[in-house]
Formats: structure tokens, C-alpha cells, sequence
């Protein structure tokens, strides 16, 4: 494949067909909820786009988001969009290793200055100077200060590079922080998700490469892909409106599908597109395989409280609180009430009785 | 502050917090009342205090015809909303689940659009008392800053948690944040306003009885 050849260009090479590029052009369009009126729109411009260089760095991260972007095969939109892009640095999908894939990566920073973008899984540990995590004798900051310098943009894949996710979690050990955490000077898109649907990743890349940078809501999320929470999109929903709700992972209410609030369901205060959008080519998606949503796009999910608990209910130990409070308002309640009673009873001492002599005295 | 530290912080330690102060607080008024104690009454009895007391909480829960023809408004309005708060906060799915978190009891709800719908009911019915209150020349006068804050206290939780329901506006996160938050703010003044009535109300009947009872005479 040669450098600087238009996505056009490339499919072509690759004798994918008008048809299927349309009809990825479609699915694209509605994932991002736009009319069908844009879909020639996305296609003429995506066909005129140059293939961006792509580099992909992993920090403190599981691999689940490249294992949920590699969800594809052959014939998927997200083999499409690996033709599109080109992904020069990848550390599990490279084929080079050592100097030979850090040099690559230090070439494409050099030729594409300005213009490659840069996706981040993972998290970046900050703490005793980020030797928690290093890449070729560099720390995870270190590489990701240098790559980011000279990046068109960045796109934080997965929770843990958007809002720091399982490796932040309390009580955060290697003090990890999230790639907005480290970088202010570049446009940073996030991608949250544990992991991120393999159609959002591709389809924000998409929404990218065609309209530019996309609106963001006020936690840098593509507003096209998280404008809406799980529980406004939820199959459920209407069970959860007449008050139907399961109350454990197999009595009947489970089992005829109903709500799953009361077992710690996160969705009404989870933005994603998995109800929608789903897992594995649209099969289904955590509500509707019978779990709550852990809420695994939003900051801090892994210490929200207990995964099982309902939203409603408090997180700490409101026992313990009881038992101290009722005993602090006895205690309280003892010494005001001892000081009325004082109170009380100096004042009927202190009223002076009036006798017959009184009366009899003349003023 | 995100929306979703925000939430854990309501749910966290505020909660505790309020928690905190509303049972305390309970504590403490119920003590106030009952360690100022009654003057031992000497004079014989001509009836059962017990009677009297019990009798008296039960039937000033009902208006008499009198009282009804006078201050009609007050009462319709008054039980609507008192209902509605019922219904509201313990009938509510949701909220049950906070109850059993905190008695470890828990009981069957209502719909979740039925409990909305009272919600609407109860916000209309508090609008009302207050016009009711704004309007009337004597009870403007007798109100103060208090009362006020009272009606404001309660109306808040309601607003907040129709808005959250419903969700208008804001992010889920955010809308269930500042519903707990309302809450919060209710169960703080919950024992240092007028609002403590909700258990003081059964002792403040039962003495009023009692006394009665003790003479011989209907409270
Ligand atoms: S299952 Fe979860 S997301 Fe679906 S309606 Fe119930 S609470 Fe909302």
C-alpha cells in the first residue's frame, strides 16, 4: 500500500466494492443517528480522505480494547476501517519488536508531524516517577508526552486512558491518571467504555476522518455515540416505569425480563450506545443477557458503590452511623435535657410565693 | 467535581452526614420533651390517662365539622399533600430500597408512574398552601422565616426527584445527585423545624389526651 493514497484510492486497490463501502457508509450514518441524507455525504468525503497514520499506545491496560476492536473479521466495518487508516504502531498487533518498533514509531512521529493521530488505551501511572509501567526504558508518560507533541489529535480508547478506570480505582496504587489528565494542548476524544463497543471506536474514527473533530459532551465523549444513557434506550424500560423489577438473578421477574434496578443496574446514569449499538455484530448486550450495566463508560465505576447496589441506596456503612448518631443524641439530648430541667427548677425556687401578710402590706 | 463524583459523594459521605445529624436530632427533641417530665397531678382521677391519650392521637386525625367548615381549604389541601408524601417516599420502589438498607425491612411499591403522577398532585397541593398562606392576611402574619423554609425543604426532594424521574435537563448522574441532595437537606432540618412535628406530633396528642383523660373529660 502506498503512502498518501486517498481511502478511495485504497478500496478500490483492494477491490472492495462500491456497494459494501456504501452500505458501511449507512451503518456508520445511523450509529451516529444522522439522516440518510448524509450517507453520500460521509461517502464522498471519507473516499477523498487521505489514510492518516495511526499510532496506538498501550499503557496500564488489559488488552480488552484491542481484543474489542480486533472483534472483527474479514468482511466487518471494522476490518473496513483498518484499510483506512494506517496503523503504524501497535504494540500487540505489530508484527516488529525492540528498537526496530520504536524507531517505526519515532519515523512516523517525524513524517507525520502535525497530521497522525494518536490513540491511547490504558492508563498512565504518575506515582514514584511512573516506574510502574515503561516501554523501552520510558515511563508511559514519557512516551505519551513525546508521541502526543506532534499529534493531529488524540483518541483515549477505553476508560482507563479516558478517566483513569480499574487501574485508578481506589486505593490507586500506582497513582495512574488519565491521558486529559497529562495532555492540554491537543483536541482529546474519549472513548470510555470497558472496553468501548468495537463499532463506537471505529464509527468516532469515522466521524473523525469525515466531519472533523466531533462535539463532545462535558466528559469529552462524541455526543453522537454517548449522547444517551443506557436506561432512556433500555428494552426495560417500560418495566421500570410500571414497577416491575427482578429481585434476584432467578426468580420471576428475572426470568420474564424485567428491570434490573433493584439489582444495581447503572443505566440511568450511564452513557453509551450499548442498548442500541450492542455486542458481537448486534447480538446482545449486558441488560439483555440478564446483568445490570456496571455503568463501565463513566468516571470512577469501579468505586461507585457495590456493582449489585441500587443507585438509590447509600455506599457506606449506614449501620454504623445509626448506632452513632442514636448514641450521640442520647448523650446530646441527656445534657440539654438536664440543663431545662435546671432551668426549671431554679425557676419555680426562684418564685416567690405570696403570703396574707403580702396582701395585707401596704404599697 | 464530575457528575459521577458528585453522585458518590450524596451517596457517600453526605448521606452519612445527614444521616448523622436527622437521627441525632430525633434523639435529642424526644429527650428534651420527655426529661422536662409533668407535674405530678394530685388532685384523684376520674379517668384512664392511657384512654384518653390514645383516643386523642387517633381522633385529631380526623376534622370535625367545625373545624372543616372553617378552615376547608387547609384540610383538603393538607391531606392531599400529607397523602402524597406518604405514597411518595414510602411507596416508591427506589426509596424502599433505601429503607431496607437502612430497617432491613421492605414492603411491595406502587408503579412507577403512579407514584409520578402523585408526585405532580402533591408539588400542585404545596403550591396551593403556599398561595393559600401568602394570600390569607393572618396566616401571613403568623408565618416567619421558618415556616417557609419548611414548605421549601419539602417541595425541593419533590421537584428534584419528578426532574430526575422524568429526566428533564440535566445528566442522570446529576439529576439523582441533586435529588439525594434535596433529600439531605430535608433530613438536616428535619428535627430543628416545624417539620419535626412527623414525631412529635403522636406525644404532643397523647399528653393533650392524657390530661384530659386524667380528668375525666373529652380532649
Ligand atoms: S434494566 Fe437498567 S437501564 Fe434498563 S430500565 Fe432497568 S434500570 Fe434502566
Amino acid at each position: 500500500m502506498k503512502k498518501d493514497q486517498t481511502i478511495g484510492e485504497v478500496l478500490r486497490e483492494r477491490g472492495i466494492s462500491r456497494r459494501s463501502f456504501l452500505k458501511f457508509c449507512a451503518s456508520t450514518a445511523s450509529l451516529m443517528a444522522l439522516p440518510p441524507s448524509m450517507i453520500p455525504v460521509i461517502a464522498a468525503t471519507l473516499e477523498k480522505a487521505r489514510r492518516p497514520s495511526v499510532i496506538w499506545l498501550s499503557f496500564q491496560e488489559c488488552t480488552g480494547c484491542t481484543e474489542s476492536i480486533t472483534r472483527s473479521d474479514s468482511s466487518t466495518l471494522e476490518d473496513l476501517i483498518f484499510n483506512v487508516i494506517s496503523l503504524d504502531y501497535h504494540h500487540t498487533l505489530q508484527a516488529c519488536a525492540g528498537h526496530f518498533a520504536e524507531h517505526i514509531r519515532e519515523q512516523v512521529i517525524k513524517d507525520n508531524a502535525g497530521k497522525y493521530i494518536l490513540i491511547v488505551d490504558g492508563s498512565i501511572p504518575v506515582k514514584d516517577g511512573g516506574v510502574y509501567s515503561t516501554i523501552a526504558g520510558m515511563s508511559n508518560e514519557q512516551i505519551l508526552k513525546e508521541t502526543a507533541a506532534h499529534a493531529a489529535a488524540i483518541v483515549a480508547v477505553g476508560t482507563c486512558s479516558a478517566y483513569g478506570g480499574i487501574p485508578k480505582a481506589d486505593p490507586n496504587p500506582t497513582g495512574a491518571v488519565s491521558v486529559s489528565d497529562l495532555i492540554k494542548d491537543k483536541p482529546i476524544v474519549n472513548v470510555p467504555g470497558c472496553p468501548p463497543i468495537p463499532n463506537v471506536i471505529t464509527g468516532v474514527l469515522v466521524q473523525f476522518l469525515t466531519f472533523g473533530l466531533p462535539e463532545l459532551d462535558a466528559l469529552g465523549r462524541p455526543k453522537a455515540f454517548y449522547g444517551q444513557s443506557i436506561h432512556d434506550r433500555c428494552y426495560r424500560r417500560p418495566f421500570y416505569d410500571k414497577g416491575l423489577f427482578a429481585d434476584s438473578f432467578d426468580d420471576e421477574g428475572a426470568r420474564k425480563g424485567w428491570c434490573l434496578y433493584k439489582l444495581g443496574c447503572k443505566g440511568p446514569t450511564t452513557y453509551n450506545a450499548c442498548a442500541t449499538e450492542k455486542w458481537n455484530f448486534g447480538t446482545s448486550f449486558p441488560i439483555q443477557a440478564g446483568h445490570p450495566c456496571l455503568g463501565c463508560s463513566e468516571p470512577d465505576f469501579w468505586d461507585a458503590g457495590s456493582f449489585y447496589s441500587a443507585l438509590s441506596t447509600p455506599t457506606e456503612n449506614i449501620g454504623k452511623t445509626a448506632i452513632y448518631a442514636t448514641a450521640g443524641g442520647l448523650l446530646a439530648g441527656a445534657a440539654i435535657g438536664g440543663v431545662l430541667r435546671a432551668r426549671k427548677q431554679a425557676a419555680v425556687k426562684a418564685h416567690q410565693r405570696v403570703t396574707i401578710d403580702d396582701l395585707d402590706k401596704e404599697s | 467535581m464530575t457528575d459521577a463524583e458528585f453522585l458518590l459523594w450524596v451517596r457517600g459521605p453526605a448521606f452519612n452526614i445527614a444521616l448523622f445529624i436527622m437521627l441525632a436530632g430525633i434523639v435529642v427533641r424526644f429527650m428534651e420533651i420527655l426529661l422536662m417530665g409533668r407535674k405530678t397531678n394530685l388532685a384523684e382521677a376520674r379517668g384512664s390517662e392511657m384512654a384518653g391519650g390514645l383516643n386523642t392521637i387517633w381522633r385529631r386525625t380526623l376534622p370535625d365539622a367545625d373545624t372543616f367548615r372553617r378552615s376547608g381549604f387547609t384540610i383538603i389541601a393538607g391531606n392531599v399533600f400529607h397523602i402524597g408524601l406518604f405514597v411518595v417516599i414510602f411507596l416508591f420502589v427506589p426509596h424502599i430500597l433505601v429503607f431496607e438498607r437502612l430497617f432491613g425491612v421492605s414492603w411491595a411499591g406502587l408503579p412507577s408512574n403512579i407514584v409520578d403522577a402523585t408526585t405532580v398532585v402533591t408539588i400542585v397541593a404545596l403550591l396551593a398552601v403556599l398561595v393559600h398562606r401568602v394570600k390569607d392576611p393572618v396566616l401571613r402574619m403568623l408565618s416567619n422565616f421558618s415556616d417557609y423554609l419548611a414548605w421549601l425543604v419539602t417541595i425541593l426532594p419533590l421537584i428534584t426527584g419528578w426532574l430526575a424521574f422524568n429526566r428533564v435537563g440535566l445528566s442522570g448522574s446529576t439529576l439523582i445527585g441533586l435529588h439525594i441532595l434535596s433529600v439531605e437537606l430535608l433530613m438536616v432540618l428535619f428535627p430543628f423545624t416545624k417539620l419535626s412535628h412527623a414525631f412529635t406530633l403522636v406525644l404532643a396528642r397523647w399528653y393533650n389526651g392524657a390530661i384530659a383523660g386524667y380528668k375525666g373529660v373529652q380532649s
